[in-house]
């Protein structure tokens, strides 16, 4: 590979959710083979591990499969992450397990992705699996979906079973909110339209699943127009040669901050002007998310780990309630007027439940209203009230100041993750 | 719009910085885990960076095992003075002395599972509630499955099993006294990405990444450099071969490649063509198919 072509790769993250049987495994290890991204002493392991557990043919959900207990149950327990690259980008796969169990697994692994990977059985068509997994994605706003529809050899390779599933899917996907979905026929096991196309389906004219991760437009995922910036730490040298400088360490979580522009402050509602964009690697003129820059201000304003610089004329909502899409996911339930605290970008503060809107049974997307807890892997809507203001823009709008994790006070455990109404 | 997107680097250097500046926020005594290496390098690299223009708030913390390479040491002295940054060592002869660990024997005996004893010890004794560490999630099985803010409790354990859910990249490092956080920085990078900003930032490292001539012998498929601290059997022929380091770790356990790669560039190349896992020749990890995982829970890096 010309390293130089590499330096200037993109990176795409995507999430994958299932079981062995539907042969997840097998499409990750089928990626990972014909990119030539596994090395020949993983292989030689898996080989080794496969013949002591009695497989004639290579498991490769083992290449998947990390901790010893996975290894010895043949199943996955939590989130791993993978890496491959071809010569145009760079992926992060987010490989979780789809039971419903672990619908804490599948969350984590789909809150950092770009695009949500969905497996389907042509011999079964859609199953439980799929609209949780897909529920879980449209929840956590992943903008693309792919759908592959694997085992297509099984089904003599119908273009009629690949229809049929695909229109059951677009009317159930008109209840989400997804709105790039794209479908391919596959066959993992024997590689039909992952990395090399389809001779065996001649009637679909799309592309290839590895074509399609390579070119899906992401560069417009982040929020490019809402400047947001939360303060991490704040940055004073006390050097001979930096005597007076103090700069406001944090990421752009929106928008595009450029040297000189009127800014506000929040809470304090100060207002200045940027005086300087710093990186060790020199001044930027303008910053855009997800950058982890320095800002100095023109004026002396007493600003602190959580509070957020924004645009005068644009500014987030600042309010002490927070309506929020919640996924508990702790074994102690919530109630009603439990407090938590509660982590919004760079700021903590502590909340309570005030009220408890609605369940979401994700099987059937019905809303249960009239609930007094949420158990573990219970989804809905609440409502919390907070002890100081956050800053918080609607979760669609932006993910980074949209997003929100409860805390349990007692054990330190993080318990739900919140996404802004 | 277009040119308004990051490159997977300066992506993964965004990422990074930002988790190094929640580590400093917060927790109250955090310290950096420096093994010389060229993970740890650009660790200390990119906190560096996060703190630009003050210096590097954290302490360098080495376990040091006594087997190291003197390439190792004298990079390190170099960088620790570079950087006004203060170095605090855990000795591992130290905790042989004071009888908490006792040296293994044998023909493939080192002292990489001991410094797990020597490290807790050191966590302790400096009070530090979060060290931040250059491991990857791309190197081995068991880190696939690492959060970027990982708890231990105040055995310094770490579960698996029981991990807090890490969710966008809101990290919780709340924790009970007693207990502390292994953080990693540099969870998303791979091999070549780590190969590509060294290359990219020009960071100097130690001349074992680099192509030279070393008196070596052949064990299990594995060239290792013959030293004071390697056992040997009589039968075992010492020759001298042009080989380089892709990983380095204690002496006696970190294998060598032959290479003729004596550039970033040609470095690059082969990282780029190899066939091997970095790891693949650390004798560490093969004492058994889940060794990482097996010293992690007990509190190795």
């Amino acid at each position: 590979m010309e390293h130089k072509a590499y330096l200037d790769m993109e990176l795409l993250r995507f999430t994958t959710a299932g079981s062995v049987d539907d042969g997840k495994s097998t499409l990750i290890g089928r990626l990972l083979f014909d990119t030539k991204s596994i090395f020949e002493d993983q292989m030689e392991a898996v080989k080794r591990s496969s013949e002591k557990k009695g497989i004639q043919h290579i498991d490769l959900s083992l290449l998947t499969d990390g901790l010893k207990d996975e290894r010895e149950q043949g199943i996955t327990i939590d989130v791993a992450y993978r890496y491959f690259a071809t010569p145009k980008r760079k992926f992060i796969i987010a490989d979780t397990p789809g039971h419903v169990q672990y619908i804490r697994n599948m969350v984590t692994g789909a809150s950092t992705a770009n695009l949500a990977l969905i497996l389907v059985d042509a011999r079964n068509g859609l199953t439980e699996q799929t609209y949780r997994h897909s529920y879980i994605a449209s929840l956590l706003q992943i903008k693309h979906v792919i759908v592959c529809i694997n085992k297509m050899d099984l089904v003599d390779y119908s273009e009629e079973r690949f229809d049929d599933i695909v229109r059951d899917y677009k009317d159930f996907a008109a209840k989400l909110d997804i709105h790039d979905i794209r479908f391919i026929p596959i066959s993992a096991l024997h590689g039909d339209n992952v990395v090399h196309r389809s001779e065996k389906m001649e009637w679909y004219d799309g592309p290839t699943l590895i074509y399609l991760l390579e070119t899906i437009h992401i560069a417009s995922d982040e929020n490019h127009i809402d400047c947001r910036f939360a303060v991490q730490t704040v940055i004073r040298p006390h050097s001979e040669d930096y005597h007076d400088f103090r700069g406001y360490a944090g990421r752009i979580l929106g928008g595009i901050f450029r040297k000189g522009d009127e800014v506000m402050i929040l809470p304090s509602g100060f207002t200045s002007t940027i005086k300087a964009i710093q990186t060790f690697d020199g001044e930027l003129e303008e910053a855009f998310a997800p950058l982890s820059v320095t800002i100095e201000l023109n004026d002396d304003i007493d600003i602190s780990r959580g509070d957020m610089i924004v645009r005068v004329n644009n500014k987030p909502e600042v309010t002490q309630d927070v309506d929020i899409m919640v996924c508990w996911l702790n074994n102690n339930p919530m109630q009603l007027g439990h407090k938590y605290i509660l982590r919004h970008t760079t700021r903590e503060v502590r909340a309570m439940v005030k009220e408890i809107v609605y369940k979401i049974d994700i099987n059937t997307m019905q809303r249960q209203e009239g609930e007094k807890q949420f158990a573990a892997r219970d989804i809905g809507r609440i409502r919390l009230r907070t002890t100081a203001p956050v800053f918080t823009d609607p979760y669609r709008v932006n993910k980074h100041t949209g997003s929100l994790i409860l805390i349990d006070e007692v054990t330190n455990e993080t318990v739900a993750a919140g996404m802004i109404v | 719009m277009s040119h308004y997107y990051l490159n997977h680097l300066k992506e993964l250097e965004a990422e990074s910085i930002y988790v190094i500046r929640e580590v400093f926020a917060q927790f109250q005594n955090p310290a950096i885990l420096f093994s010389g290496g060229k993970d740890s390098i650009v660790l200390t690299h990119l906190a560096r960076k996060a703190f630009f223009p003050a210096k590097i708030p954290f302490p360098l913390v080495h376990i040091d095992t006594g087997h190291n390479f003197p390439e190792t040491m004298e990079y390190r002295d170099w960088l620790v003075d570079a950087l006004g940054a203060k170095l605090i060592v855990g000795s591992v002869q130290d905790s042989i002395d004071k009888g908490r660990v006792r040296e293994e024997t044998g023909l493939n005996a080192s002292r990489n599972v001991l410094q797990t004893t020597t490290l807790l010890d050191t966590i302790e004794q400096y009070k530090l509630d979060c060290c931040m560490g250059g491991a990857r999630r791309d190197e081995e099985k068991a880190r696939a499955k690492e959060r970027f803010f990982s708890h231990r409790d105040e055995f310094g354990q770490w579960d698996p099993k029981n991990q807090r859910p890490e969710l966008w990249h809101l990290f919780n490092g709340r924790k009970n006294m007693g207990e502390h956080f292994r953080v990693f920085p540099i969870s998303n990078w791979t091999e070549m990405d780590v190969w590509q900003y060294i290359l990219h930032d020009n960071i100097p490292l130690p001349q074992l990444y680099f192509a030279h001539e070393r008196d070596v012998i052949e064990r299990n498929g594995t060239l290792l450099a013959v030293s004071e601290f390697l056992n040997m059997r009589g039968d075992e022929i010492v020759h001298n071969k042009t080989v380089r380091f892709r990983t380095c770790g204690d002496l006696p356990i970190t294998g060598a490649i032959e290479s003729t790669a004596s550039t970033l560039e040609e470095i690059i190349f082969e990282v780029a063509a190899s066939r091997q896992t970095e790891r693949g020749n650390r004798a560490d990890d093969k004492r058994s198919e889940t060794a990482m995982e097996d010293r992690k829970k007990q509190g190795y890096f």
